[in-house]
């Protein structure tokens, strides 16, 4: 894990604005798409709308019959009933073509990225060797090609040799470029991105079409998009609701011509008014509406710049119990600062705070200059100009870092590498310093010592700074019943007073990659479901596992294939949007299947009277919204029901508000919306209908 | 007034107090790990290992068969009783359509009876295929109830108990003790219980009077507990010797309620989730005290056009009031609304008054609870069509939490899902499709009594009574017709069989999953807000299934009545 990189000291504030959906599709595009959709090949993977896709080819049938003079039922009813049949499935495919033409554009402007382009294909894998030009559609897997400044990353691979700074802002959307480079965990590179200087030697990993921007363009086009676990269950529910309404409706035809004759009637109900009112019942607002649902969740994720590989991945993120959150970069900035210097004993403390500002006057990192800023406010000591003096830069070997002036070495570094720095020089590593040491890393600090030659000055402490806000948000989680855990390397002492401090359930210490993937392993034993972020190679095993693993955009080939989503800017903070971006679009899912159950109430009341009054005269009594006739009562309710889908359309695409509150508040909250509305909008709909169509019939 | 809702109250009391002891009592018949001597030797005789762990599949197989096997039993004794011997009056043996009917009848717990018991069985075939019918159909149900919540409350397990082992104990250490003391009780309270045929009496005016008798108590005490309802006479409990004092009136109301409410008990003790189990038990309640309300003030409201002509119908010390038409003045408004709510309410099917002259809110309530057929529901298959319901309630309206929805930390998927549907899909299809059916078929007007909507809710009754298996008829409807006998008989098994196996497969399918702890974020079903909206879901459901053919015939009924016009 790459702990102090910049890119993950992102402020938190950026994910409540996630990118604006970059451009929606015009409306004559969407009416084209409608009707294009109402091919039978398409209207089959939609059972609820198949039905009523059938019932208008029927009633269209009957109105021609009609038109012979043989018509069940007054020309002009038939028509108009038949044309808002096919109002209602036309409105069902704009609100798909809808969800769809967010996602179009989206994979529009990925495919801009994927231009034809020559790859410089190495004879042997070395910067130096000889290279013949080779179009991008017939690199393959294992080639070996050299990118250099100005050139576009033909495919996906990873740098084998060689650094260079790359521009992403084709697939992340940011302009600020980023360094590949090989080995480590920065050593991925994506087809469509451009080196802006150096050169790099790339091994392909992804043959044309099977690149990570060609799955992206799939995903967002929803052209590979199948039905996730949850969407199938429910499909399952929405066809049952439609046979059963469906057998309800077949055997009131029956019922009808034995009451007629019990009853020495002759009338009996129409096959228009039962097809209307089978359209009524079945479930038709939530089967409108449900792929638009799972493409807009898509949609959302891609908005906040998250591309799930699946939509599998995004429902199991609304299901997520348990988060593992890397402390570095979600807990905490990147960075440490400065907090305090304590003196050894018998050290005078300005002396000290000299030595640890000179130490730390060249040092760039933002750990070296937050101990100049404290220099500076703390004791007045301002920056000078180090003529004669040699920095000594960190070096992974020594693991300190320092300046010589003249004869005075003077470094800062960890404890055991400063102990050896002054027994070297067969100096003393003092009592009270190692207890100072042990008191920081208690308190979630992380200290530094500072020597000058064979004398321990004092200590630095380093404090990690929890991100503003986050405190908020895992409050938040734990009232939605999901539990935080805080991964680190860091030892148990300073762990767990970090994880106090930023309000996290749980800490695992001194992490291995084998301790994250049976910590993971313990969580699903339970039935739990885990999600993770990670970048580095030695998470894949970890993000494998995990039930939603968000892989991160500038992490590692490895990570982000075992992924089963990829965060493009690189912001670990971003698996709680992933989490509430998965929930919404289950909410959304379920509360339009109530809104449309609720729904069929009123209808009833509207059609029932109207379809059996003939035989029945005091069934009258049943129509409690006093609609004007039998005609107008079958139109009305038929017109709400193809209306109701329009005006879904955006609580569809935006998905349902989500608070984070627990499950019960949640249930009434949603319940009194689209359980109680869902019951009492129909009647005053339908009423209002009626009341405009009265005068027309 | 007050006089009536102290009967209910009192009933209703009792009924609660006995959810706890036989729940209890069940919970620990279901789960001990030992097996009695009289239980061992029949594991012996029949070769079956107790200790085999059977899967859903496994379990649900032996169900069938044994049940299968049962019924062919009692169809062949139907059909040769004219050929076996000691029945003092000979009556003939059944024909086919009716053997099958009755047979069907009886292994299904339905008990609809398209013959009259003391004209047409012989004492013999009133305990052989009757009484021992009633008593393993009863068993049958428990034991599927007893895997089914095995299952629900298991975990990444792969079998859901033993059917022989369930079957057997619930027969012997339920059924059995219980049956032997309310069948004393009855003796006690005047019940014939004798091997004789009949008692003749000489009367004054000369010719003999024949009172037929035989094994009666006996029959009862079963006939109630096992929610079965098929009488040992045509009149079945409005019979004086199957119900002669309001005692025993009242012992068949709580015998017919035991079983199905126990199990909510029994449920939340085995699953340790007892707060669940009594949200459930209070969903049956609310839907019980509410379909009581509507049969009590239609019966005690009498008829609009009786009160027109100046006609007394009101409550006074000197009569109960109301619509008594059809209705044993003995028992009066209150125990008669009463009967009629449990008996339907617990799919028992047992009479105590002609439903066919109830008021038409009234008779609207009995065909609208077996419709539901979960307000508290026969032996077993109530507390099971019950669960069906949870678990469509939770799909529904769980996903409002953003979470796929979860049943008792159990992940509701699709291939749950599919079973659900099919359990739910299958009582509608056999009702409205056999009713459909049946109103199409040449001749059938003839078998009606009555004309207008009221002879058409008397087709719809018949097949939703054999559908929910309650057996209880609307009368005025011919059935022992071959149509009839066969079609009721193919409702009464799809009603039984389609529901039960799919459920019991469920269980198998939850009993392999994990379990996920529950927390805030899940979604709490042991609350009463899960209760109303369990209830709720129930009510939308058969309402929106069942409402159209109810308008036509009950509901017009009513209306129609007001509008002064009687069928």
């Amino acid at each position: 894990m790459s702990s102090l990189n910049d890119r993950s000291s992102a402020p938190l504030e950026d994910l409540d604005n996630p990118l604006p959906a970059r451009t929606s599709m015009s409306w004559p595009t969407v009416t084209v798409e409608a009707f294009r959709k109402l091919s039978p090949r398409v209207q089959w993977k939609n059972p609820v709308m198949f039905v009523v896709y059938l019932g208008s080819i029927v009633t269209s049938l009957l109105w021609v019959q009609a038109l012979t003079g043989e018509g069940e039922a007054p020309t002009g009813f038939i028509f108009a009933i038949a044309i808002w049949l096919w109002f209602t499935v036309l409105f069902a495919n704009a609100a798909e073509a809808m969800a769809e033409g967010r996602g179009k554009a989206q994979a529009a402007a990925l495919r801009a990225a994927r231009k034809r382009v020559f790859a410089k294909q190495l004879s042997e894998p070395r910067h130096d060797a000889s290279w013949k030009p080779v179009p991008s559609d017939e690199i393959r897997t294992g080639m070996v090609v050299l990118v250099e400044a100005g050139d576009i990353v033909p495919a996906d691979g990873e740098v084998i040799d060689g650094a260079a700074s790359v521009d992403e802002s084709a697939i992340t959307g940011e302009s600020a470029p980023v360094i590949r480079e090989s080995g480590g965990d920065f050593s991925a590179v994506t087809g469509g991105t451009k080196v802006l200087s150096d050169w790099i030697v790339v091994r392909i990993t992804a043959n044309p079409g099977e690149a990570f921007l060609d799955r992206m363009i799939a995903m967002v086009e929803g052209a590979k998009r199948g039905k996730t676990p949850n969407e199938v269950a429910l499909t399952i529910l929405l066809v049952a609701l439609t046979l059963i309404f469906l057998l309800v409706c077949v055997t009131l035809m029956p019922f009808s011509m034995f009451s007629a004759a019990l009853n020495g009637e002759s009338q009996i109900v129409s096959v228009t008014v039962l097809i209307a009112l089978l359209v009524c019942l079945i479930p038709t607002t939530i089967g409108a509406l449900l792929s638009a649902v799972g493409i807009a969740g898509m949609s959302r994720m891609m908005q906040a710049n998250v591309l799930a590989t699946s939509g599998r991945a995004i429902e199991a993120a609304g299901d997520v119990d348990v988060l593992l959150l890397d402390k570095t970069g979600t807990i905490t900035l990147g960075t440490r600062e400065a907090a305090a210097f304590l003196p050894a004993a018998g050290v005078d403390e300005r002396a000290r705070v000299d030595a640890a500002q000179l130490a730390s006057l060249a040092d760039e990192t933002p750990e070296g200059r937050s101990i100049v800023v404290l220099a500076k406010q703390r004791y007045g000591l301002r920056g000078r100009d180090l003529a004669g003096s040699h920095p000594v830069p960190f070096s992974a070997h020594t693991r300190m870092s320092g300046v010589d002036i003249g004869t005075r070495q003077i470094r800062k570094g960890a404890s055991d590498a400063i102990r050896q720095f002054v027994e070297g020089q067969s100096g003393r590593f003092p009592e009270d310093v190692t207890r100072m040491v042990t008191a920081i890393a208690s308190r979630g600090g992380t200290p530094l010592v500072v020597a000058e030659n064979e004398r321990i000055l004092g200590v630095i402490e380093l404090k990690d700074i929890v991100k503003g806000g986050i405190k908020d948000r895992f409050a938040d989680l734990r009232r939605m019943g999901i539990k935080t855990v805080m991964i680190t390397g860091d030892n148990r002492l300073t762990a767990a007073a970090l994880a106090a401090g930023a309000g996290v359930d749980d800490v695992l210490a001194e992490a291995t990659p084998e301790d994250k993937l049976t910590l993971i392993r313990r969580y699903q034993a339970d039935g739990r479901l885990v999600a993770m972020t990670g970048d580095g190679t030695n998470d894949a095993p970890a993000l494998a596992q995990a039930d939603v693993a968000v892989a991160m955009n500038s992490g590692t080939q490895a990570a982000k294939e075992a992924g089963n989503m990829v965060d493009l800017d690189s912001n670990p903070t971003k698996l709680l949007q992933v989490v509430e971006v998965g929930k919404q679009m289950i909410m959304t899912r379920g509360a339009l299947t109530t809104f449309s159950v609720a729904n069929d109430l009123a209808k009833y009341f509207a059609i029932i009277p109207a379809a059996f009054v003939a035989t029945y005269p005091p069934l009258a009594a049943l129509n409690i919204m006093g609609l004007h006739s039998p005609t107008s009562a079958v139109l009305s309710a038929v017109i709400f029901n193809a209306l109701i889908i329009v005006a879904l359309v955006p609580l569809a695409l935006k998905g349902v508000r989500y608070r984070a509150e627990p499950a019960q508040k949640l249930l009434s909250r949603n319940l009194l919306i689209y359980g109680v509305g869902g019951v009492i909008a129909p009647f005053a709909g339908i009423k209002l209908i009626d009341l405009v169509l009265s005068p027309f019939l | 007034m007050v006089n009536d809702l102290v009967q209910f109250v009192i009933v209703v009391g009792m009924a609660t107090v006995l959810v706890a002891v036989c729940g209890a009592w069940l919970a620990r018949v279901l789960t001990s790990p030992g097996h009695v001597l009289p239980e061992r030797m029949t594991y012996g005789l029949m070769g079956v290992d107790p200790g085999e762990a059977m899967s859903w599949k496994r379990y649900g197989m032996a169900l069938l068969f044994s049940n299968g096997a049962m019924m062919l039993l009692g169809y062949g004794l139907l059909r040769i009783q004219g050929l076996l011997p000691f029945d003092s009056l000979e009556r003939a043996a059944q024909t086919a359509d009716l053997a099958f009917n009755t047979a069907a009848s009886f292994i299904t717990n339905t008990n609809w009876q398209s013959y009259s018991g003391e004209s047409s069985l012989s004492n013999f075939s009133q305990m052989a295929v009757i009484t021992f019918l009633m008593m393993v159909s009863a068993a049958t149900g428990v034991a599927a109830c007893a895997g089914f919540i095995r299952g629900l409350g298991r975990k990444s397990a792969r079998d859901i108990g033993n059917y022989w082992v369930d079957f057997t104990r619930v027969t012997y250490r339920v059924l059995m003790p219980i049956c032997l003391v309310v069948a004393l009780i009855y003796v006690w309270q005047g019940m014939p219980q004798t091997l004789n045929a009949e008692a003749v009496a000489d009367t004054l005016e000369g010719p003999a009077q024949h009172l037929l008798m035989g094994p009666v108590a006996s029959l009862e005490a079963i006939k109630h507990v096992g929610t079965n309802g098929g009488g040992f006479f045509g009149m079945n409990a409005a019979h004086p010797y199957e119900n002669p004092t309001p005692l025993t009136n009242t012992i068949h109301m709580l015998c017919m309620l035991l079983i199905p409410s126990a199990l909510t008990y029994c449920f939340g003790t085995m699953l340790l989730r007892r707060r669940q189990g009594w949200a459930f038990f209070a969903a049956f309640l609310v839907m019980f005290l509410g379909f009581l309300a509507v049969v009590y003030s239609a019966e005690q409201q009498g008829n609009p056009l009786l009160a027109a002509l100046g006609v007394d119908q009101q409550d006074s010390v000197l009569q109960s009031g109301g619509n008594m038409e059809g209705k044993e003045t003995r028992f009066g408004i209150a125990q008669t609304s009463l009967f009629v709510t449990v008996t339907t309410a617990a799919t028992t099917g047992s009479v105590d008054a002609m439903h066919d002259s109830l008021t038409p809110l009234g008779g609207l309530v009995p065909i609208a609870q077996m419709m539901l057929n979960d307000v508290f529901g026969g032996d077993g298959v109530g507390f099971i069509n019950l669960i069906t319901f949870a678990i469509l309630t939770v799909f529904l309206v769980g996903m409002m939490i953003g979470r796929t929805p979860e049943f008792l930390g159990k992940k509701i998927e699709a291939r749950e899902m599919k079973l659900v549907m099919l359990a739910v899909l299958a009582h509608p299809f056999s009702i409205l499709g056999f009713t459909a059916l049946a109103v199409l078929w040449p001749g059938s007007q003839d078998s009606l009594a009555n004309v207008g909507p009221h002879g058409f809710s008397e087709i719809l009754y018949a097949y939703t009574s054999g559908t929910a298996n309650n057996g209880s008829a609307f009368a005025g409807l011919n059935a022992n017709t071959p149509f009839f006998n066969t079609t009721i008989g193919l409702a009464m098994l799809i009603g039984r069989y389609f529901t039960l196996l799919p459920m019991l497969a469920v269980a198998g399918s939850l009993a392999a999953k994990k379990t996920v702890p529950e927390g805030p974020g899940t979604l709490p079903t042991a609350t009463p807000m899960f209760t109303i909206l369990l209830v709720f879901v129930v009510l939308v459901v058969g309402g929106l299934t069942f409402l159209p053919a109810l308008a036509l015939g009950p509901i017009v009924e009513h209306l129609l009545m007001l509008a002064g016009h009687l069928f």
